[in-house]
């Protein structure tokens, strides 16, 4: 455990990315086999079974620090970290032995099986063998959520520097669902994977943002419009008889959207499409909220399947036939495109996304404004015969966004952060008026200056009218101009209301409290683009 | 029967008895001041009275004042009270003020710390009746490994930045962790290269006879060549500026109690953090009131609700100093204190 520590100290003592990949890349290099397919399993979310809970750890950490309950709770909030918090109050340890990461996760694993007085002993000689970081990484792995500044992504980049294989390829290795029980270092990694080759995405081309009219872009020929859809964008590939769905983070995605895999049936294999992964409903879109509550999951149940089915809506062909596309012009490999899927059945799960007519640039402008009734954020732009790019290179590709909704709200609770932001008063909820009261309608946690949150914060501290547990009710004295990309309406929430992305467009210090907006604001809001 | 020996008051603690007060924020005719923090000497008195050690740091930083100096343990007749400074082991020259009034004694702790330095005059503590206690660090999460550990560490990280060819970059307040640092760094690994208000506040205090080591301020010709090998002290201000990437390639580090907050460290964006302050830690604060005696604790700068419910239950009597008067801008406990150094 202590090279763990040691990696984990040296990965949190930097901010540079690189020095982080070159600790993690080193201890790849030498730590034993295990131990480094735990560290895989646990940056890519893997973790062994909750042996307590929460309350437990809380309880006996309290009791073997000697320290009341409730004043382990005010601790929790102002370290941000519940694992933080306990191997900071704990009392040093009395032996000190270096065992491996994967003894101290057989131990937790055991505990997990054991009676609740045994599994209370094992946890407190846990903490009596360990030091403050370790015990720290010890409780992480209890309480989960194993986000230490080290994505799955600069993992596999890291492993990828001290096996010297390649990172798409470690990539598919990684995908599926392997535990360290039934699988080993060797065969994950080492050993060769053909189908690895097949997944390779090609690099994504990305868009710059228009924020002046599309005027100056010339000639209204040169251009093809489509709608900017509010998904995630997926490059699909169909390669040796399987399908692969990377996102735009070369993540790979293809186990959250199993629905997507019938796409063998309907394209032919040697076949790379670009798109963006949207729930769809049969006609049109889905707001993004029905698309979010697939993210982040590794499974997906039935019901959510049903509920809220992806598909991808393409608008380029990269590879054809096995056959690399990218430096045809975009007409040429639209073409292609549409050739490949008119066929297609309407209950395929991939579909061309639609180019827009337009013979000027007033006519495009108009057909912008329309973009939330067919739940587009807005237009792509992309010239006709430019080659598929890698990055981020201008003047091939723009996205022309519509401005986000706002109102100007009052903040009436806060809340402190967590991790980097614990100890500043970061998350706030804010209220419109409902005639002389004001009802909260949505959070947000960003949109300010570090300056601005080092303000507010001290504002909170001293303004603070009522505490509920960590939340703070302060003065309602400080107006937000809160912006957001969709409205829509929710039982849920007191309000009626739910809002897509709200946060912080600009401290109103100009505006009185009287002057915010009102929940019939609001609702015209959502009559209007819900 | 009288009142109480010391109030509190929109303008600070106040003594009726002596019609002074102490460490006060807004401008009063006579104040006496524990230190030379900004948040503790502010601008404005009619009269200042400190200890001999913290004049000369008030005098540089407020200019023209009208100020005397007592000797720690020296008393005043002041009115109906008799006042003294007391070491608090904060930073050289730094007090506690001891308040008698008819035989019944207030001691307010200013800012302090228990563990000797090998700088400052270490903390003694004062029997009293009542004790305002700072709680900047009044949590059980904050513990302090000994001076010794911490100086081993950082003099480790600077060899270790040397030996790689990158400068070491060391944020710490300009008055008293500054000068702390410089007694606990290896001057054998390198040059010790200072900012202007580090090296401004070590000429006061040299000039009133301590022994820090030596020391090259940084100027506008400074070069990376200069500096190679070199530790540079500055305040956190100065950290990720212009000024810092003179040095070409470097490290940058962070010392202040609230390094001991992995979300904090964080924060800073500086490569380390060292667990170092000048305050208390949650043992130190228990310590410290147990030695006074006092059965009346009054909690004043930083997490007073929750220490003061603590101390409650453990029998004391103990009260929290109302925050529209103990609060204090410079010092609010977590907000990113370093960035006023005051409460580090």
């Amino acid at each position: 455990m202590k090279a763990f520590a040691a990696l984990f100290s040296s990965i949190d003592q930097t901010t540079k990315t690189s020095a982080k990949t070159a600790a993690l890349a080193e201890y790849f290099k030498t730590a034993p086999d295990p131990d480094k397919l735990w560290t895989i399993a646990l940056f890519s979310g893997r973790r062994p079974r909750r042996a307590v809970t929460t309350t437990q750890l809380r309880e006996w950490a309290a009791e073997r620090a000697g320290l009341p309950l409730w004043l382990v709770e005010e601790c929790y909030p102002i370290v941000g970290d519940l694992a933080e918090t306990l191997a900071l109050l704990l009392p040093p340890p009395t032996q000190q032995e270096d065992r491996s990461l994967t003894f101290w996760i057989n131990h937790l694993r055991e505990m997990s099986r054991a009676e609740p007085e045994a599994r209370k002993t094992a946890l407190l000689s846990a903490w009596d063998r360990l030091g403050t970081t370790e015990r720290f990484l010890f409780n992480k792995l209890i309480t989960g959520g194993f986000r230490i500044g080290i994505s799955q992504k600069l993992m596999t980049r890291a492993l990828a520097q001290a096996t010297g294989q390649d990172e798409a390829v470690l990539a598919h290795k990684l995908m599926g669902a392997w535990t360290p029980d039934d699988t080993s270092f060797h065969a994950l990694i080492e050993a060769d994977d053909p189908a690895a080759d097949d997944s390779r995405p090609y690099p994504f081309c990305l868009a710059h943002a228009l924020d002046t009219p599309p005027d100056a872009l010339g000639a209204t020929e040169a251009w093809q419009a489509e709608w900017k859809w509010d998904g995630i964008r997926g490059q699909m590939i169909l390669r040796g008889g399987a399908l692969h769905l990377w996102s735009r983070g070369e993540d790979l995605m293809t186990d959250r959207f199993p629905e997507l895999a019938r796409a063998l049936d309907f394209l032919p294999q040697g076949c790379v499409l670009d798109g963006e992964v949207v729930a769809w409903d049969g006609t049109q879109p889905m707001p993004f909220n029905a698309l979010q509550a697939r993210l982040g999951r590794k499974t997906v149940p039935k019901k959510l399947l049903r509920e809220a089915p992806v598909i991808l809506l393409a608008y380029d062909l990269l590879e054809a036939g096995g056959t690399d596309l990218r430096a045809l012009p975009l007409q040429d490999r639209r073409a292609r495109l549409e050739a490949l899927l008119q066929a297609l059945p309407p209950d395929a799960p991939v579909r061309a996304s639609p180019c827009l007519g337009f013979d000027s640039w007033a006519a495009l402008a108009d057909i912008r404004t329309r973009a939330r009734d067919t739940r587009a954020e807005g237009l792509m732009l992309k010239r006709r015969d430019s080659p598929y790019l890698a990055g981020r290179r201008k003047g091939d590709w723009w996205k022309w966004k519509l401005d986000p909704l706002s109102v100007d709200a009052v903040m009436i609770y806060a809340q402190q952060g967590h991790g980097r932001r614990a100890n500043l008063f970061t998350d706030f909820t804010f209220a419109v008026w409902s005639g002389n009261d004001l009802v909260p309608f949505a959070k947000a946690y960003s949109g300010l200056t570090d300056a601005e949150f080092d303000e507010i914060t001290r504002w909170v501290r001293k303004n603070t009218l009522q505490r509920f547990g960590p939340v703070r009710h302060v003065r309602p004295e400080h107006v937000f101009e809160i912006a957001f990309e969709g409205i829509h309406a929710s039982p849920r929430h007191k309000s009626g209301i739910a809002l897509r992305f709200p946060r912080m467009a600009r401290w109103r210090r100009d505006k009185p409290v009287q002057e915010a907006n009102s929940l019939d604001d609001l609702r015209a809001l959502l009559a209007e683009h819900g | 029967m009288a009142g109480p020996v010391l109030t509190f008051t929109d303008r600070g603690i106040y003594c009726p008895a002596a019609d002074v007060h102490i460490d006060p924020w807004r401008p009063v005719p006579r104040a006496l001041i524990t230190h030379g923090h900004a948040d503790h000497a502010r601008p404005g008195h009619g009269a200042y009275l400190a200890t001999h050690a913290a004049l000369p740091v008030i005098r540089h930083r407020l200019g023209d004042i009208s100020a005397e100096g007592l000797a720690y343990g020296e008393r005043r007749v002041i009115g109906g009270a008799t006042v003294s400074f007391h070491p608090a082991g904060h930073l050289p020259g730094a007090a506690q003020i001891r308040v008698e009034v008819a035989g019944e004694v207030w001691v307010v702790s200013g800012d302090y710390k228990l563990e000797e330095d090998g700088l400052s005059d270490p903390f003694e503590p004062q029997r009293c009746h009542s004790f305002i206690t700072e709680c900047t660090f009044g949590l059980p999460v904050f513990r302090w490994a000994p001076q010794a550990t911490v100086a081993a560490d950082l003099n480790a990280w600077w060899a270790a930045n040397a030996a790689q060819g990158r400068v070491t970059i060391l944020g710490a307040y300009s008055l008293g962790k500054a000068q702390r640092l410089l007694r606990m760094l290896d001057p054998g690994i390198g040059p010790i290269l200072t900012h202007g208000a580090v090296e401004a506040t070590n000429a006061v205090l040299r000039a009133q006879g301590l022994d820090l080591p030596d020391t090259r301020p940084v100027t506008p010709d400074t070069r990376p060549r200069d500096s190679a090998g070199a530790l540079v002290l500055a305040p956190p201000a100065a950290l990720g500026t212009a000024w810092a990437r003179r040095f070409g390639p470097s490290a940058t580090g962070f010392a202040s109690g609230w390094m001991r907050l992995r979300g904090v460290r964080r924060r800073r964006s500086a490569d380390r953090g060292f667990v170092l302050s000048d305050h208390a830690d949650w043992d130190g604060l228990h310590r410290a009131i147990r030695e006074t005696g006092a059965e009346n604790i009054y909690a004043t700068h930083g997490y007073t609700d929750i220490f003061a419910r603590w101390l409650n239950e453990a029998g004391y009597n103990a009260r929290v100093v109302p925050t529209e008067f103990g609060g204090d801008e410079a010092e609010d406990s977590a907000t990113a204190p370093a960035d006023t150094g005051d409460a580090t």
